[in-house]
């Protein structure tokens, strides 16, 4: 994403809204939404339209678990720790993952293939432990859906033994 | 813009003649449940057979019945037989019923979980058989997975904005009059006297008032406003529409969290139906009353489920919760009084305005009058939404309705409201669903969320997860919260590793106390209550892991070990294959081994090893475990388990 077409995204998304602070929240959804995260280009560009600091800006988009200040993975894995995916064993998937991909919750693959999250809850309770790929809900769970979902999505088997 | 009548006309006109449609309908519940269960693929592969084979026929989609264990459920409506409801239909059980019910006669047993009388026009009656129905009643969720939450003449049809007409007439002292007589209380959380929060907004002199709409769930492991919102959006505007003018409150906002994109564009286009029919906007049916509605996405803080924070972050800012007094009710968003009302709340409304308070009162007990809507979720045999008349007991909730515990498992406790609740365990099932009973055994009745836990849940490692979450989640601006969560988290993590000391018992009740009580806003202020339940209930297991390092339930990692039993293991490679560390060792036809130096306890190999084989046990302090062996293949999870294994 160049600095220009970041700003220029800014631009667009506020010709939507009416100034001033309220919708601050909304058009930061809108920016990462367009761009897939809040680079520094874009909150510049932001603070300078809105006429607010950009310590002001950050100290909002920084409070809220959405926002992202890095371009995402090609893939992002959301792992559901609610409370009914904690009890059927979502922090083994969870655990899982972060095995198979050796990285941790929150971190990114070296190749930038695989992001893993994780979420408070997605509200699919009856069906835990689940996880979100790509935003698609995917339900029930087990570690052996984990290495297959992983290779479907074209990572290769790395921990086991061929 | 034709008038309202005119609408109810036409919209008792499609709903009539999609009962009797000479054309067959299929309804399929497709809520994010439901598609999460595979109702999407369910819905275009239907659609696109329709198309193919040039039939005249219908897909509706509709919200949640309720039974998640059931989905996809779909309710197939064949011309001039009874309507049939169908469980687990994925893409290539609806060609079949397609085919052999729809085209053909046979009524496809496999998958028909009830046959539909004409009156079958909520999920009770509809699944009238279904075990989990029984004891259940359908008001707030009604129209949930019956109607097209996308049409609004669906709503209309089945009353949807009588109520609302009928406090037009009354005006807003008889409503607040109704509700009180209704003895509404929150279902957000607390309970609080609903009428009672108005009348502090209404006697506050302003020149502008709000109404919000709380639909940010942010409790782990409740998903009642969601289910509401995607199966029945209109009768959270109209619940709204009742308040506003109960209030004179012209502008409202529905605080939607992000993670419910579904819900999101449900309310979006109830938004415009509503406004197309005057329903929103200026001077209302000629009322002289306006009312606007806007959503405003939330982006991921639990923290705005407290009043002042949600406001804030309403206001573009971090949402860092106020000092009370004042209340919002009398200085909210941009300082006007403000009265913020969960989703279920607001849907409550229209039927105390519609039916009356004395007809709402029928159900309930005590205090606690009407019903309450519970997510049913974790180690319990049916799972999914449910309403029960408030006042039934934990038992008849979680053993007649939810069927006990799966796989015979021995059910310990219920958790209720979250991470502000508690644990309530099995010996007090007995009591009642209730604010009082339960805020009387430690938890709270909060938004509705209900998990079950069972003899493999351990409460000390429940207790360091709902503290994980609180202590993430707290905001940081008072000092006790943010410090003290962080300290207990620190005492409850030190205990799950075993490394706990026998004074950490009470130094986990001193900061619960301090925490609790000092605390600024409500995040802080029940972040104990997961921790003093589990303390006042499960001490044994405390001390378990503190005093023999033993993790009875086999949960703590720390306090586990797993081994192979070389005498039941005939080597098929499934853990194997599965063990993410390749701590296995192992060929075909072989023993395997655990490398105990590489095993990281994740018990991924228990979990696919054959239960005809049963080799993988665990050991925690004195205690060994193997599971259950058994003799033949068996239905199910563990036979697919077990075929994949012996495939791979």
């Amino acid at each position: 994403m160049s600095a220009i077409a970041a700003a220029s995204s800014v631009m667009e998304v506020l010709a939507n809204y009416p100034p001033g602070a309220e919708n601050l929240i909304a058009i930061l959804q809108e920016v990462q939404e367009h761009d897939g995260y809040l680079s520094e280009t874009a909150l510049r560009g932001l603070a300078a339209a809105m006429e607010v600091s950009e310590n002001e800006i950050y100290a909002v988009a920084s409070f809220y678990t959405h926002f992202r200040f890095r371009p995402p993975a090609t893939h992002t894995i959301h792992v559901c720790q609610g409370t009914a995916c904690h009890v059927r064993g979502g922090y083994q998937i969870l655990y899982d993952f972060e095995e198979r991909l050796g990285i941790r919750a929150g971190e990114m693959t070296p190749d930038l293939n695989f992001g893993l999250e994780r979420v408070a809850c997605v509200g699919c309770c009856a069906l835990a432990p689940v996880v979100l790929v790509d935003g698609t809900v995917r339900a029930g769970m087990k570690p052996k859906t984990v290495r297959s979902l992983l290779s479907q999505l074209g990572r290769q088997p790395g921990a086991t033994p061929a | 813009m034709i008038s309202l009548e005119q609408a109810y006309t036409a919209a008792r006109e499609r709903w009539q003649a999609l009962r009797t449609s000479p054309v067959p309908i299929f309804f399929v519940g497709a809520a994010t449940c439901g598609r999460a269960a595979g109702a999407g693929e369910t819905i275009e592969r239907l659609r696109a057979e329709i198309q193919t084979r040039g039939l005249q026929a219908q897909v509706i989609e509709t919200g949640c019945l309720g039974p998640c264990a059931l989905e996809p459920l779909i309710i197939v409506h064949k011309p001039d037989t009874v309507r049939t409801c169908f469980a687990k239909v994925g893409p290539g059980e609806a060609v079949q019923i397609l085919e052999r019910h729809v085209l053909g006669n046979d009524p496809c047993g496999e998958w028909a979980v009830s046959r539909v009388g004409p009156d079958g026009w909520d999920a009770v009656s509809i699944l009238a058989h279904e075990p989990m129905m029984r004891g259940q009643v359908r008001r707030v969720l009604a129209n949930c997975g019956v109607i097209s939450p996308e049409d609004i003449d669906h709503y209309l049809a089945r009353d949807g904005y009588r109520g609302f007409q009928q406090a037009l007439s009354i005006g807003p002292d008889a409503i607040v009059d109704a509700v009180k007589r209704a003895g509404l209380r929150g279902r957000g959380g607390a309970g609080f006297p609903t009428w009672r929060k108005w009348e502090a907004c209404r006697q506050t002199p302003a020149d502008q008032r709000y109404l919000i709409c709380n639909a940010d769930e942010g409790d782990p492991g409740a998903f009642m406003d969601r289910s509401l919102i995607e199966g029945d959006p209109h009768a959270v505007l109209e619940g709204m529409l009742i308040a506003a003018l109960a209030l004179g409150a012209s502008r409202g906002f529905i605080y939607c969290r992000a993670e419910y994109p579904l819900a999101i564009v449900r309310l979006q286009v109830a938004i415009r139906q509503a406004q197309a029919l005057g329903l929103l906007g200026d001077n209302i049916l000629g009322s002289g009353f306006s009312f606007e509605v806007s959503i405003k996405k939330g982006a991921g803080a639990f923290v705005c489920g407290e009043e002042t924070a949600l406001i804030a972050s309403i206001e573009g800012r971090r949402p860092m919760p106020q000092p009370r007094p004042p209340f919002p009710a009398v200085s909210g968003l941009w300082g006007k009084p403000t009265i913020i009302q969960n989703v279920e709340t607001l849907a409550n409304l229209p039927l105390i305005l519609r039916h009356g308070p004395e007809w709402y009162t029928e159900l309930g007990s005590g205090t606690s009058r009407g019903t309450k809507t519970f997510s049913l979720a974790g180690k319990v045999k049916r799972t999914g939404l449910i309403e029960v008349p408030m006042g039934i007991t934990l038992r008849q909730i979680v053993e007649e309705i939810g069927g006990g515990g799966i796989d015979g498992k021995a059910i310990k406790a219920v958790q209720t409201g979250g991470p502000s609740g508690g644990c309530i365990p099995a010996a007090k099932f007995d009591l009642p669903a209730d604010y009082e009973s339960l805020v009387a055994a430690g938890s709270i009745m909060g938004s509705g969320g209900m998990v079950v836990l069972d003899e493999d849940t351990c409460v000390v490692d429940l207790a360091r997860y709902f503290m994980s979450f609180t202590q993430s989640e707290s905001c940081g601006k008072c000092p006790p919260c943010r410090v003290g969560t962080r300290a207990m988290l620190f005492l409850l993590e030190r205990i799950v590793a075993g490394k706990g000391t026998a004074d950490d018992l009470q130094r986990l009740d001193n900061l619960a106390q301090t925490v609790a009580r000092g605390s600024l806003c409500g995040l802080g202020q029940t972040a104990p209550n997961p921790v003093l339940t589990t303390l006042r209930y499960f001490q044994h297991e405390y001390e378990e892991h503190i005093d023999k390092q033993q993790c009875t339930a086999f949960v703590c990692r720390s306090l586990i070990r797993h081994h192979i039993d070389p005498e039941r293991c005939p080597g098929c490679t499934a853990c194997v294959k599965v063990c993410p560390t390749a701590a296995i060792d192992g060929v075909r036809g072989a023993p395997h081994v655990i490398n105990p130096e590489m095993c990281s306890q994740c018990g991924s190999c228990l979990s696919v090893c054959p239960p005809i084989h049963a080799a993988v046990y665990r050991t925690s302090g004195d205690l060994t475990r193997y599971e259950p062996r058994s003799e033949k293949r068996k239905s199910g999870a563990a036979a697919q388990d077990l075929e994949s294994a012996a495939c791979d």
